[in-house]
């Protein structure tokens, strides 16, 4: 076998395999074309990788990789997760076939685009602070029909209000009404 | 854990008929067949013995048949051979676009040499354009190639249907049937063929026995210069005990051809129905019925062929694979490519090859556990965790 044991081992079961539907962050990473393609989602707590997980198109190397990167990942934070490079998951890998190091090695990658992704995310929350509805018992509330809706502002929800902030008292108001029915 | 061979193109195990034959020849009988003492008589009878089994699968004679030591050194004499023999006729040659690596990097070989290579296209089964074929073929043209059967999408090229075409305008005419010879009938003068490759190792006989057949009269230069080994066309002392058991193989081939791919035929149809009813966005590759009776292949969507190539050997099953990560050149294959089959699909490639040793049960195993590997795989695909929200959202 041109592999390695612990390829094989994480090739057979790999750790982290999946998808996080709610993640902070998304990286995807190669090319079907090329044979290895691989997605990373991750979920952030306390600038910590709280959650891993991944999905992988293409060979054992690659979803070995794959495998290895989640395990070495998760509970670090987010500068020491963008440390780990490609050549030392193949290292905690026992090694790579010289030919598969290029195209199947891209876990890092992979990952540091989920992170990137994360960073840019937070970026621009920070950029536009999002006119804040009510929130009662944790749940933000349409102001109209007091039906639980998601807490920013621009979109439309089941009673097709659409909320804007009211440019005097900040405050969530209907986008097409004339009047703030808070301050008038 | 038990073991499944399914990998017959890439290589036969040995036929035990086969490996009788050859044994004297390993041990008690060595001499030099170039040699003129008694010791020499005997491995050159044994050699002409050999020679006159081989000519009988493909119909030729004798003296038409140069042994050689692989498909691809055959097929590099061919091409090599017949297209500098003939260059004052011309500088021109025309190969298919699905042909083996021996033929197409002979011909960028000769390309450099100053030679001017044209390559046929085929259609999505394999099956190569007459049409093309006969637009390409010029004044210069002194050399068609084209094999007689694809080892990675199983199809049988009709090439008796090519030869007339070809041969009307005195070109010669190259069929690589590595693949073909042993599995199903091959006759030179009902295909009207100039040149053959052939090889031990695809019905039963050693590897590192092969052979080409050159039509009495048609000129070729030898590959191997030295002793008069082969009437000169192959210098080097001969390996006589795989040219022995080349021989062997060529006769058991012969007499048992009609039950062997009968009897593959059916083990192969019912891995394809089996497979075809239980796996979800298989695609078959390859002509349906103009085909190999061994072999079946698919392209198996959302995931890579290397992974499932080593699922199933975890499982005990071999099979090979046409995909990127599977070749050591990290290329997908350009079989597939000819046929049409898109880049991330053709990753997918999974080619199951039969053989005489496999049985009902075995294809039983296959069918039974390979489901549940694709299902593992796709599981972990992102393609294929897009391709069902996409089709949630519809």
């Amino acid at each position: 076998m041109q592999y390695s044991e612990t390829v094989m081992d994480h090739f057979r079961s790999p750790r982290n395999v999946g998808v996080i539907e709610d993640a902070d962050g998304v990286g995807e990473e190669g090319n079907p074309v090329c044979g290895d393609m691989m997605t990373f989602y991750i979920k952030v707590k306390d600038n910590r990788l709280e959650d891993v997980k991944f999905q992988t198109f293409g060979c054992g190397a690659a979803i070995a990789v794959s495998s290895m990167v989640s395990e070495m990942a998760k509970g670090k934070t987010l500068d020491e997760a963008l440390k780990i490079t490609n050549k030392s998951v193949a290292e905690h890998l026992g090694g790579l076939p010289k030919n598969k190091m290029h195209c199947s090695n891209l876990g890092a990658d992979a990952l540091h685009k989920a992170i990137e992704d994360y960073r840019n995310k937070q970026k621009s929350k920070e950029e536009k602070p999002p006119a804040r509805l009510d929130k009662e018992g944790g749940q933000c509330k349409c102001p109209y029909c007091g039906e639980a809706m998601d807490c920013q502002l621009g979109s439309q929800h089941s009673c097709k209000v659409v909320l804007k902030e009211c440019p005097a008292c900040k405050k969530p108001m209907r986008s097409d009404a004339e009047k703030c029915p808070n301050c008038g | 854990m038990k073991t499944i061979y399914f990998d017959h193109i890439a290589g036969n195990p040995l036929d035990p008929r086969v490996k009788e034959a050859m044994l004297p020849y390993l041990t008690d009988i060595f001499g030099n067949p170039q040699s003129m003492h008694s010791f020499g008589e005997q491995t050159r009878e044994a050699i002409d013995e050999a020679r006159a089994q081989v000519a009988q699968l493909i119909n030729a004679s004798s003296e038409e048949l140069f042994f050689t030591a692989s498909g691809t050194e055959s097929n590099n004499f061919a091409l090599k051979g017949l297209a500098l023999a003939n260059q004052s006729k011309g500088k021109h040659i025309v190969v298919s676009a699905i042909e083996h690596q021996s033929i197409l990097h002979s011909a960028k070989f000769l390309e450099k040499l100053g030679f001017k290579i044209s390559h046929v296209g085929v259609d999505k089964y394999g099956i190569v354009s007459r049409d093309e074929l006969a637009r390409q073929l010029t004044d210069e043209t002194t050399l068609v190639s084209i094999m007689l059967a694809n080892s990675e999408v199983g199809t049988i090229e009709p090439i008796a249907g090519l030869t007339g075409l070809v041969k009307e305008k005195g070109i010669l005419f190259h069929c690589d049937a590595v693949a073909a010879v042993g599995n199903i009938p091959v006759d030179v003068n009902e295909l009207r063929i100039d040149a053959l490759s052939m090889a031990a190792n695809q019905f039963y006989g050693p590897s590192g026995a092969a052979a080409l057949y050159v039509r009495k009269g048609v000129r070729i230069l030898p590959l191997l210069d030295g002793g008069i080994q082969e009437e000169g066309r192959r210098a080097g002392t001969e390996n006589v005990p795989v040219i022995v058991g080349m021989g062997k193989a060529a006769r058991l081939a012969w007499e048992e051809m009609p039950k062997r791919s009968e009897y593959l035929r059916s083990l192969r149809d019912s891995l394809i129905k089996e497979l075809t009813n239980k796996i979800d966005y298989l695609y078959f590759t390859g002509h349906p019925e103009n085909r190999l009776p061994h072999h079946a292949s698919f392209c198996v969507e959302f995931i890579e062929g290397e992974a499932m190539l080593l699922s199933l050997s975890m499982e005990g099953m071999a099979v090979s694979s046409g995909s990127a990560c599977t070749s050591r050149a990290l290329k997908a294959s350009h079989v597939l490519k000819a046929i049409g089959v898109g880049d991330a699909l053709a990753q997918g490639s999974i080619v199951f090859s039969l053989g005489m040793s496999n049985a009902k049960k075995d294809i039983e195993y296959l069918t039974g556990a390979f489901p549940a590997i694709i299902d593992r795989l796709r599981k972990m695909s992102p393609l294929y965790t897009k391709h069902i929200q996409k089709k949630g959202d519809k």
